[in-house]
């Protein structure tokens, strides 16, 4: 039932029209200079990078076991059903966990404000709880990100790439990474040239099971740790106590 | 009252002055204008050193306590006390380090309401906030006794097998968790630190810096106290680091060999020189030194392997928070002066602190003959710490 995004970067003409769209729909600045900046920042959560006149948007993959929500330890990220990972900025600490943890390097920083926010894309949750499509898709003109049903798109990009196999490279980039993504990436080149991790090395395993497999284990840790610690404890001021005890009595007995 | 200016206060001062400057540009220019932090470096020296080698730092408290009470070693009598108010201070530094890094300070306290259990730092918060609590109760005697109350001395008496159990736990939890933070990122972390013993390395190390410390915390109070050391005691923690060093050394070894690094870890390479440094300065040095007896029987030899094997203690938790990461993200992060001076003054307050402490409250043996020695295996009643001594009765 949840909602993804799947990108085309064949389709794509570079004209940053979802930059604009994203822009506009988070109440963010934009104009000629930051458009032109290749990266992105808290007042940039998409980008449109260039590389040899090739294009390729970069933004929250919406991972289905998110890094970042189980890092965070006030839960200010949770993935919704419908989708999208979104952020509770009234949560927030700011201790930057998310960030550190993130396989795609995705969550930013207002590192010049003095209450700064989290900032990354969050996939329009209102407008895809209203039933709408988020900004970026809407505002894209040729149809490269393309917004709908996870399942649907994942058969979409699997038509696309057995009806032009010339035009693609044989695989959907977030439909196993790191136990999926709510984006899926179709690309004639190697998404790793802008920026995106190697599959081989984030894994299929979602990242929060490296964790879990620790956390899970604190709760047997915790009882059995504790009385085996009470247990030395015991034992070693029992050993004294009888030391003394047997002290006194052959004080006592060398008395008599 | 009349302050002498020594060459330490001045220094003292100094950083103060420095400190209290970049308090000013922390709080009122933000994260950006204090630190040389990044969207591609989130953590930078605050996490790395105040944080980490911080915490790593106070493990002496838990090391000792242990030892003494947990395991009934009589003859260690003397440096819990000193252990435990290093801890504390440790901790309390901790947190105040803690409020220059969080982006939202103000809100630190919604750690408590907003509880997400699968996060690794919520447990190493949690704990963090526990344990100082103990380390409260276990440093209240010192006030008691220095204001002569008897009462609430039979009290912490009472719940005292409680509040060791406790803290050890807490501190076997968070001491290796702050690894188990490093855990989810497998593909940032370079793979001479990524490894998924980190949590049980975090732990081990942090047994032989408690010990390391102590040595460290003993020979320089007793030399600014004009104390007499004792020797006996000193001995016996450095055959006890030499130990932990050799089992921290040869996990790591293990742990290097298990994974297939070892030809790696000999090549030439930026993070191969870091990791030469840490392995040298944690392991190499500081176990040949003790492996000489008369390094090991003689104070300058214990406090200098001391010494050497905390720098590379503390390399240690820098090459895991900071140089491992500079491969993934493709440029270097050098601290800006700010953030050192952050931490400088941090560092300066907890020196002021455990000076002042001990000058006020009964942290030393007013004389040492009243401690112990090894082989008296009947509970001590030392005069200077009645409290302690009965906590199993």
């Amino acid at each position: 039932m949840s909602k993804a995004l799947l990108y085309d970067s064949t389709l794509c003409i570079g004209c940053k029209q979802c930059e604009q769209g994203c822009a506009t729909q988070n109440n963010l600045p934009y104009n000629d200079s930051i458009a032109a900046e290749e990266y992105q920042s808290a007042h940039k959560l998409t980008a449109v990078l260039t590389r040899n006149d090739k294009f390729m948007r970069r933004l929250c993959m919406h991972c289905e076991k998110p890094a970042c929500a189980s890092v965070c330890p006030v839960g200010a990220f949770h993935k919704t059903k419908e989708g999208p990972v979104v952020y509770d900025v009234w949560k927030c600490i700011g201790c930057r966990y998310c960030m550190a943890a993130c396989p795609f390097s995705q969550p930013k920083y207002e590192w010049g404000s003095l209450n700064p926010r989290v900032r990354k894309c969050i996939m329009c949750p209102d407008r895809v709880n209203a039933g709408q499509q988020t900004a970026c898709a809407e505002a894209c003109p040729t149809g490269a990100t393309k917004f709908g049903e996870r399942d649907d798109l994942v058969r979409e990009a699997q038509d696309r790439l057995k009806q032009n196999p010339s035009n693609y490279l044989p695989r959907i980039y977030g439909l196993h990474e790191v136990g999926g993504t709510s984006i899926l990436i179709l690309a004639a080149v190697n998404v790793e040239e802008f920026g995106y991790p190697t599959p081989e090395k984030i894994g299929d395993i979602p990242l929060p099971e490296y964790t879990g497999r620790v956390m899970d284990r604190i709760p047997d840790f915790i009882p059995v740790w504790s009385l085996v610690l009470g247990g030395i404890y015991w034992i070693s001021h029992r050993r004294a106590e009888v030391a003394a005890a047997e002290a006194e009595e052959k004080k006592n007995g060398s008395a008599r | 009252m009349k302050i002498k200016l020594t060459f330490w206060r001045i220094v003292f001062l100094v950083i103060m002055v420095m400190g209290l400057y970049s308090t000013y540009v922390r709080y009122l220019r933000g994260l950006g204008a204090v630190s040389n932090m990044t969207d591609q470096f989130p953590w930078g020296f605050w996490i790395g050193f105040d944080c980490l080698c911080g915490v790593m730092l106070a493990a002496g408290g838990f090391c000792m306590v242990g030892a003494v009470y947990l395991f009934n070693v009589e003859s260690l009598h003397s440096v819990v006390r000193p252990a435990v108010l290093t801890a504390f201070l440790g901790y309390l530094l901790f947190i105040v380090g803690l409020l220059f890094d969080l982006g939202r300070p103000w809100f630190i306290w919604h750690q408590l309401i907003y509880m997400n259990p699968h996060s690794v730092m919520f447990e190493v918060g949690f704990c963090v906030m526990t344990y100082t609590t103990v380390l409260f109760f276990e440093f209240l005697p010192n006030v008691f006794e220095r204001l002569s109350w008897k009462a609430p001395i039979k009290w912490i008496h009472k719940i005292y097998p409680i509040l060791i159990v406790l803290g050890i736990l807490l501190s076997t939890l968070h001491q290796s968790s702050l690894g188990s933070l490093y855990l989810i990122m497998p593909s940032k972390l370079h793979a001479f630190w990524y490894t998924p013993a980190l949590p049980f390395f975090f732990f081990g190390s942090a047994v032989a810096v408690g010990l390391a410390m102590t040595i460290f915390e003993s020979t320089h109070s007793a030399k600014a106290l004009g104390r007499h050391l004792e020797l006996s005691v000193l001995v016996r923690l450095g055959g006890a680091l030499l130990v932990a060093l050799w089992v921290n050394a040869l996990l790591r070894f293990e742990d290097f060999f298990h994974r297939g690094l070892l030809k790696q870890i000999i090549r030439p390479s930026y993070e191969a020189y870091f990791l030469w440094l840490e392995l040298a300065l944690t392991f190499l040095i500081p176990i040949v030194l003790l492996s000489f007896k008369k390094v090991r029987l003689s104070p300058n030899g214990l406090y200098l392997a001391s010494v050497i094997s905390l720098f590379g203690f503390i390399t240690n938790r820098l090459n895991v928070s900071l140089i491992g990461f500079e491969t993934y993200v493709g440029h270097h992060y050098v601290p800006k002066w700010t953030e050192f001076s952050v931490t400088l003054m941090i560092i300066a307050m907890g020196f002021a602190l455990f000076r002042v402490a001990v000058q006020y409250l009964p942290i030393f043996p007013k004389d040492d003959l009243q401690v112990r020695s090894a082989s008296n295996a009947r509970p001590a009643v030392s005069l200077a710490s009645p409290v302690m001594e009965h906590a199993g009765d």
